[in-house]
C-alpha cells in the first residue's frame, strides 16, 4: 500500500500543468481569476484549445476520440485542471449525451453526433426535469406521439442549464402512457432546438444571473432517426447516464483548489487590523474542511483503485455526491465570512462588464463570494438531491 | 499508487478475523473483561504464539518488519472483536519506546519477553495534570550518585496494574512543558517506592494510578539518552494514536452492520423500523462517516508509513475525524436500538464505551483541531 505516483504519472502531470501554463488560453484563466464570467465565445474556445490536444473527453475510449488515459491519469488531469484554475468541461455532451450515443446510438448517430461534440461544434443541454417532475423524474409528462416517421414532442422541461446556448437537447420524453411501472414507456430522444415550436424562456437563479431555462416544446417534429436505443427504455439509459461518471462527482480537485486560496488568503487578509489567519474560530473551520477533503479524496481514489483493477466501484462510491457538495457547500460559506461586511454589496457588472481594479466596490471578488455561495446551493439539489441520493444508498447498499 | 494490501498483510488480517470469529464471542469477551487481571492470558499466549506481538518490531529485534499499514491491520480487526487483550500498552506503546531507544542489553532484557509474551509492559506517558500534552512532565528523577531517585505520579497508565515493566518518562531538566529534558525509565512494577491502584475504565479495560516515591533506578534503566526522551515517547504515542484510530474505524463497522441488522428485523407499527424514512438518512450518515473515516485512515498510516513532514499532520487529522465520526456513530447506534441500546446486555452498548474512550484518548477531537488550525 503506497501513495506514490509512477515515473510516467509524474511526467504525465508535468506535461498537463504545462499545458495549462502555456497553451490554454491565458485570458480566460484571468477572467477565472477574476470572477468574471466566461462567455459562450470563451467556452467553445477554450474547449477547442484542449480538443486539439486531444484531452477534451477524458472518460471516452479510445475508439471514439477519447484520450484512453486510466483512471489515475484522469484524476491527475482533473487535479491539475483545478490546480490552473480553469473551468470544467461543459458536462452535457461530454460527459452526458456523448457516453449514452456511443453506448446506445446507431453508427449512423455516433457519426453525426459524435465528432460535433468533440469539437464543440454543438452545445447540447439535458432535458430531463419538468416543472411537475424534480427528484420524482419517472412521473414526467413531455410526450412524444409517432406519426409516420416522425415524433410529435409536447411538453415542458425545466431547469435547462444553460439551455439559452444550445443547438440540441437530449430528452426523456413519454412514448408510451399504457404502462404498468411509470419507469416504463419513456424514451430518449435528441432535439434540434433550432426549429419551430421550441421556446427557451429564462430562470433567474436567486444570484440574478441566468443560468437555467424553461424549454417548451409545441408539436415539435422529431424525425425517429433521433430515438436513441430502443423505444421504451429511456429510464434505463437515463439511469446509466447518471451513475457514468464515478469519478469526479466529488468536486475533489475544485474544493482542494478553493481551500489552498483561502488559506492563502487568510495570511494576507487583513481583519480587525490583523490577519484573518489569527482568527482561531475561523481557522479551525477551514481546517476541518481540510481533513474532510482529505477523506473525500480518499474515497475517490478507492473508487478509482477498484476501477483500476478492473473491478466496479465499490460501494463506498454512493457517498461521494452527498459528501463532495457539502463540502463545497461548506468551503463556500468561509468564503462569505472571509468577505464579511464586503460580501453585501450586489454590484454584478463589476465582473460583467469587467470593471478595472480601483473602480470596483471592495477589494474586488470578495463581493463575488455570496453570488457563489447562494450559486452552489443548487449542487446539493440537482442530479438526484442529497436527500434522495441517502433514499438510494439506503436501498441499494445498506439493504434497508 | 496502490490501496491494496500485500500477501502478507492479508494472511495476517484472515488469521485475525478468524480468531475474532471462533475464539472470541462477545460473552467470551465479557468474561475476559470481568476476570481479575481484565484480559485472557490464554488469548495473550495465543496472540505471541502466532506473531502477532512481533507484528511493528524489525527482524533483528525479532519481529516481522511491520510499519502503520500492518498496524492498521491488526488494530482494525481488534476493534470488530472489542478485543480487550493490552496489546496497545504492550506492542504500540512500551514496545514502541523500546524499539526506538532501548539498547541491545535493554532489548534483550524488555523487548525479546514482551515479543514473546511472557512480559507485561506499558508507558506511562499520562500525568494527571497534564491533559493531552504528554510533554507536560512534573515527574522528576534526581541523581543519586551513579544511579537516580524518582518521585510523581502518572495517571491512566494502561495495563497499569498487570504491568511488570513500567516505562516513565521524567523530568530531569527543563521546565515543566519542556520537551528537552525528559527522560526514560524502565522500572519493575515491585520497585520499592511504587504504590499502584488499579482501576477498570468504561470501556472494558484496565488502568491504574502510578505514585512514585523515591523510587531506586540504576543508570542500566535509562532508556535512550538523559534528557532526550520525548522523541521516543511522542512517536509511539503517535504510533498509538494511529492503533486507536484503526480499531475506531473496525468498531463503527461493526455498529453499523449491527444497526441495520437491527432495523431490518425490529417491527414496530407492524412494519420494520428500517423502512422509516428518517431512519434510514440517520443509517446513510453513520455509513457515511465509517467509509469517510476509513479512507482518511489509509492516508494517514501511508502518510505515517513514508515518514515525511506530513506524519504529525496525518496524526491530527485521522484522531480528530474518528472523534467526530466515532460519536456520531456510537450514539446513532444506541438510539437506533432503542430501549436495548441502553442495556449492559446488548453488545452494542459496548462497543459504543469503548468508541467512546478512544474519543478521549490521546487528544480529543477540539485538541487535534486546534493543532492542524495554526
Amino acid at each position: 500500500m503506497n501513495v506514490t505516483f509512477s515515473n510516467e504519472e509524474l511526467a504525465f502531470r508535468a506535461e498537463v500543468r504545462e499545458f495549462f501554463e502555456t497553451e490554454f488560453p491565458q485570458d480566460i484563466l484571468e477572467k477565472q481569476n477574476n470572477a468574471v464570467p466566461l462567455t459562450r465565445d470563451d467556452v467553445i474556445r477554450w474547449h477547442r484549445v484542449i480538443n486539439e490536444k486531444g484531452w477534451v473527453a477524458p472518460n471516452w475510449p479510445k475508439e471514439y476520440g477519447g484520450p484512453g488515459w486510466t483512471p489515475v491519469q484522469k484524476y491527475i488531469f482533473a487535479d491539475e485542471q483545478a490546480r490552473a484554475n480553469a473551468p470544467g468541461f461543459l458536462a452535457f455532451g461530454l460527459s452526458m449525451v456523448g457516453p449514452i450515443i456511443y453506448t446506445y446510438g446507431t453508427d449512423e448517430q455516433k457519426q453525426r453526433f459524435l465528432p460535433d461534440i468533440l469539437q464543440t461544434n454543438t452545445w447540447w443541454c439535458q432535458g430531463y426535469s419538468e416543472p411537475g417532475a424534480g427528484s420524482d423524474l419517472a412521473s414526467l409528462k413531455t410526450r412524444a406521439d409517432l406519426n409516420g416517421d416522425h415524433y410529435v414532442v409536447n411538453g415542458t422541461k425545466s431547469w435547462t442549464t444553460l439551455g439559452q446556448y444550445a443547438d440540441w437537447i437530449f430528452c426523456l420524453v413519454r412514448t408510451n402512457t399504457d404502462v404498468a411501472r411509470r419507469q416504463e414507456g419513456i424514451s430518449f430522444v435528441l432535439i434540434d432546438m433550432r426549429q419551430p415550436g421550441v421556446t427557451v424562456k429564462p430562470i433567474i437563479m436567486l444570484g440574478g444571473e441566468h443560468e437555467v431555462n424553461e424549454v417548451h416544446f409545441e408539436n415539435v417534429k422529431v424525425p425517429i432517426e433521433n430515438l436513441v436505443g430502443e423505444e421504451g427504455k429511456g429510464w434505463t439509459y437515463g439511469k446509466v447516464l447518471l451513475q457514468h461518471e464515478r469519478t469526479n462527482i466529488a468536486g475533489v480537485a475544485r474544493s482542494k483548489f478553493d481551500l489552498t486560496r483561502l488559506r492563502a488568503q487568510a495570511e494576507k487578509s487583513i481583519r480587525g487590523g490583523e490577519p484573518l489567519a489569527n482568527d482561531r474560530n475561523f481557522m479551525r473551520k477551514i481546517a476541518a474542511a481540510e481533513v474532510e477533503l482529505k477523506a473525500l479524496e480518499y474515497t475517490e481514489l478507492r473508487t478509482l483503485a477498484s476501477i483500476a483493477s478492473g473491478k466496479a466501484p465499490g460501494p463506498e462510491s454512493s457517498i461521494l455526491k452527498i459528501a463532495g457538495t457539502e463540502l463545497h457547500q461548506r468551503v463556500d460559506a468561509l468564503y462569505l465570512e472571509a468577505a464579511g461586511y464586503y460580501a453585501l454589496p450586489y454590484v454584478r457588472d463589476q465582473y460583467v462588464l469587467g470593471f478595472p481594479e480601483n473602480e470596483r466596490v471592495g477589494e474586488g471578488k470578495e463581493t463575488s463570494t455570496s453570488l457563489t455561495y447562494f450559486n452552489h446551493r443548487k449542487l446539493s439539489i440537482f442530479g438526484g438531491s442529497n436527500e434522495i441520493q441517502k433514499n438510494i444508498i439506503a436501498k441499494h447498499v445498506l439493504g434497508l | 499508487m496502490d490501496l491494496s494490501l500485500n500477501d502478507v498483510q492479508l494472511m495476517l488480517a484472515d488469521s485475525i478475523e478468524k480468531f475474532v470469529a471462533n475464539d472470541y464471542a462477545f460473552d467470551t469477551r465479557q468474561k475476559y473483561a470481568d476476570s481479575d487481571d481484565g484480559y485472557s492470558m490464554d488469548v495473550w499466549n495465543t496472540f505471541a504464539e502466532l506473531g502477532w506481538t512481533a507484528v511493528p518490531f524489525s527482524e533483528a529485534d525479532g519481529g516481522f518488519d511491520g510499519g502503520p499499514v500492518d498496524i492498521m491491520v491488526v488494530m482494525e480487526r481488534f476493534g470488530r472483536g472489542l478485543v480487550v487483550e493490552p496489546y496497545l500498552a504492550n506492542v504500540i506503546l512500551a514496545g514502541g519506546v523500546l524499539k526506538r531507544a532501548a539498547n541491545a542489553a535493554q532489548k534483550e532484557k524488555w523487548l525479546s519477553p514482551l515479543i514473546g509474551g511472557e512480559l507485561q509492559a506499558t508507558l506511562a506517558f499520562v500525568e494527571p495534570q497534564a491533559r493531552y500534552d504528554i510533554n507536560n512532565v512534573l515527574s522528576t528523577a534526581t541523581r543519586d550518585g551513579d544511579a537516580w531517585r524518582l518521585n510523581g505520579a502518572k495517571g491512566l497508565v494502561l495495563n497499569g496494574g498487570n504491568a511488570d515493566l513500567l516505562i516513565v518518562p521524567a523530568r530531569t531538566s527543563g521546565k515543566q512543558n519542556d520537551t528537552d529534558g525528559i527522560t526514560l525509565f524502565g522500572i519493575a512494577a515491585d520497585s520499592p517506592g511504587v504504590s499502584i491502584r488499579d482501576y477498570a475504565c468504561i470501556d472494558g479495560q484496565r488502568a491504574a494510578e502510578i505514585s512514585l516515591e523515591n523510587v531506586a533506578a540504576t543508570a542500566d534503566l535509562v532508556i535512550g539518552e538523559i534528557d532526550a526522551g520525548f522523541a521516543a515517547m511522542d512517536a509511539a504515542v503517535a504510533d498509538a494514536t494511529i492503533a486507536v484510530c484503526a480499531e475506531a474505524v473496525g468498531i463503527m463497522s461493526v455498529l453499523t452492520e449491527k444497526t441495520i441488522e437491527y432495523a431490518k428485523s425490529r417491527l414496530q407499527f407492524g412494519v420494520p423500523i428500517g423502512s422509516f424514512q428518517a431512519l434510514q438518512h440517520r443509517m446513510v450518515d453513520m455509513y457515511a462517516a465509517g467509509e469517510q473515516s476509513r479512507s482518511l485512515l489509509l492516508w494517514a498510516v501511508m502518510t505515517l508509513a513514508e515518514g515525511g513532514e506530513e506524519s504529525a499532520r496525518a496524526v491530527h487529522a485521522i484522531k480528530y475525524q474518528i472523534g467526530i465520526a466515532g460519536k456520531l456513530v456510537g450514539e446513532e447506534a444506541v438510539q437506533i436500538h432503542g430501549g436495548m441500546g441502553v442495556t449492559w446486555e446488548l453488545d452494542v452498548a459496548h462497543y459504543f464505551k469503548r468508541l467512546t474512550a478512544i474519543g478521549l484518548m490521546f487528544g480529543n477531537a477540539d485538541w487535534h483541531l486546534d493543532r492542524l488550525a495554526t
